[in-house]
């Protein structure tokens, strides 16, 4: 009978456990990796400026202005300086770093859906099934991407609609076997069958058991894929097939400042510094979450 | 082994099938015709040309014409440099390219491998967090921001080297771009080899070499570092495919007559046969030194059954 009925002090500490959750744990492990919330404070930081920052300036990123060309860093009105074409510096770098993250998080969003949902059901469903879509996946794995993407640009002209589309559906490969092999192990999981035997339906089991586990490491991915893209956007962009002017990137814009570099350097500068800051606080912010979501690896 | 190679051109034939499938047609979907000039050609100037180059008949036809071609190792004619075919093309750029790419790949290797386990075995220590550091810029500082500040500080503003150019393979005009395509590779690698020495430093053989009385640097060379470096065959693929993007950006950067900035070239010019022809090269290269690098992981590791 005393089984059957815990004293207070053992429910206190039942009640004391249910306080934290797995999120819970890896939010306060994030919380204690420095570089991981530096990051996302500078990150934080940059998207607010990306978004908000052209509206502040009293240029816009197209704005030519024949007085003031070639205008060096911290001269009249210009805080980074201008370039060939008297266009300010500091509002084309804030717009072509909206363009770039906006890019970034877009392609991801749309490697995310195709990833998650083809390695969910190669994954769940299992077999013959299984084998196919993965099959296709090994296929398209061997191949060199990045040509693709640039054939599509040449082939149908470079748009920023296309770019989104093309690096997005490049980048899902990797998340459709992540997502497909942590559903695998998660399948026949102890407690799944343990929330299985009591009683549990399954869509309460996908919901509360698969998916908060399948999370972690989509979550880890998706910071990570983010730079990814950002770095191949720009890297079309600086071989001039990608954004084109006046739009600015952040790789156009570094591609315009190595044209110009001898006249005037600011302008690959500031654009390399932007873009190296931006990259870094993803990398640190993925590494943190890893870290802090699975603590098997440490 | 023969029927492991056998089995892995199995699934190789189809891909480059896929490959040479996709990029002739998304050639042929693409809006215009590449004759498409300043001046509007006459009808029939228009129609003799695409008799030329055969694309007046239908689709399917040009399409099993191209098949059979690639099949003999003949990628069609430059639609830009009328008098000559693809493959003179790529046969009058390689070099410098092959040069460029064995050079950075045999330097990051060596440079990666060392500063790994100069930071696995003093895991922790300052050299492992400045390794460590310096592997991460190197991740996240891309080789078109590295390619144009290196010549902007040691070329133009020091002077030490010259800024572009080939000069026929000089010494001087390779070392900056060899130091730009290796410097990611250096970066992966020194941190693939400093994970998998810790791993193996801590494998039950390597205290059985130690309890034997072995000294140190005879057990990190002969026994910890054999092991540790399988990772490293199997990123082989990966980085040659690295390597070949890093070209592109590279030789267009210090205007070098290769490949890659012919590919870009054609690109930007819309040479679509070129274009083509090279994506489907490129990926030809990757599936053959993928498979090489699965051999040779399987020769290494006894542990790696060929299924």
């Amino acid at each position: 009978m005393t089984l059957l009925a815990p004293d207070a002090s053992t429910r206190m500490s039942l009640a004391a456990a249910k306080g934290r959750s797995l999120w819970d744990d890896a939010g306060r492990r994030l919380l204690r990796n420095k570089a991981a919330v530096a990051s996302m404070v500078i990150l934080g930081l940059l998207v607010l400026a990306a978004v908000v920052g052209p509206f502040l300036l009293p240029f816009a990123y197209d704005q030519v202005d024949k007085e003031d060309v070639w205008m060096a860093p911290l001269s009249a009105g210009h805080l980074l300086g201008s370039d060939a074409l008297g266009r300010d510096l500091l509002v084309r770098l804030l717009v072509g770093l909206r363009v770039s993250l906006a890019i970034g998080f877009v392609a991801t969003l749309v490697s995310l859906v195709i990833g998650v949902a083809w390695g969910a059901v190669a994954g769940y469903v299992g077999g013959k099934v299984d084998e196919v879509m993965m099959r296709f996946v090994d296929v398209l794995y061997s191949l060199p991407f990045i040509f693709f993407v640039i054939l599509l640009t040449v082939t149908f002209g470079s748009n920023i609609v296309l770019i989104f589309v093309a690096i997005g559906a490049v980048e899902w490969l990797t998340m459709s076997r992540i997502v497909r092999g942590q559903t695998l192990a998660l399948k026949n999981k102890e407690f799944i069958e343990a929330a299985r035997a009591a009683g549990l339906g399954r869509a309460a089991i996908i919901a509360r058991h698969i998916v908060p586990n399948l999370l972690g490491p989509v979550v880890v991915y998706v910071t990570l894929t983010i730079p990814a893209v950002i770095l191949a956007e720009s890297f079309l962009s600086f071989l001039g097939l990608g954004v084109q002017p006046p739009m600015a990137s952040l790789g156009a814009l570094i591609a315009g400042g190595a044209s110009d570099m001898e006249l005037a350097p600011w302008l690959l500068v500031f654009p390399s510094l932007v873009m190296v800051l931006t990259l870094m606080c993803f990398n640190f912010i993925g590494d943190g979450l890893r870290d802090a979501i699975d603590p098997k690896d440490r | 082994m023969l029927r492991f190679i056998g089995r892995r051109l199995l699934v190789a034939i189809p891909t480059l099938f896929l490959v040479i499938t996709a990029a002739f047609f998304m050639m042929r979907a693409a809006p215009g015709s590449p004759f498409d000039g300043d001046r509007k050609l006459l009808p029939e100037i228009e129609a003799n040309v695409l008799a030329q180059y055969g694309m007046d008949k239908p689709l399917v036809e040009q399409y099993a014409n191209y098949l059979v071609g690639v099949a003999q190792g003949d990628l069609g004619p430059s639609l830009k440099y009328r008098d000559k075919t693809v493959l003179d093309i790529l046969q009058e750029n390689y070099r410098v390219s092959l040069t460029l790419g064995l050079s950075a790949i045999v330097i990051a290797s060596i440079v990666g491998v060392s500063l790994g386990v100069m930071a696995a075995l003093r895991q922790n220590g300052t050299t492992d967090h400045v390794v460590m550091a310096v592997a991460i810029l190197g991740v996240c500082i891309p080789t078109f921001v590295t390619a144009p500040l290196l010549v902007l500080a040691i070329a133009s503003k020091l002077g030490w080297l010259p800024t572009a150019g080939w000069n026929d393979g000089a010494l001087a005009n390779m070392v900056l771009p060899v130091t730009v395509l290796a410097l990611p590779q250096i970066a992966i690698i020194s941190r693939l080899t400093r994970a998998g020495m810790i791993e193996v430093l801590h494998a039950n053989y390597i205290r059985t070499a130690r309890a034997k009385g072995l000294p140190e640097g005879l057990i990190v060379r002969k026994h910890a570092l054999r092991a540790a470096l399988l990772p490293l065959v199997s990123y082989l693929g990966p980085a040659c495919a690295g390597l070949i993007t890093g070209s592109l950006v590279v030789e267009k950067i210090f205007n070098l007559p290769g490949l890659g900035k012919f590919f870009v070239i054609s690109a930007l010019q819309r040479d679509y046969t070129v274009v083509m022809g090279m994506v489907i090269v490129y990926a030809a290269l990757i599936l053959a030194l993928n498979l090489v690098a699965d051999l040779l992981l399987a020769a290494m590791d006894p542990r790696v059954r060929l299924a």
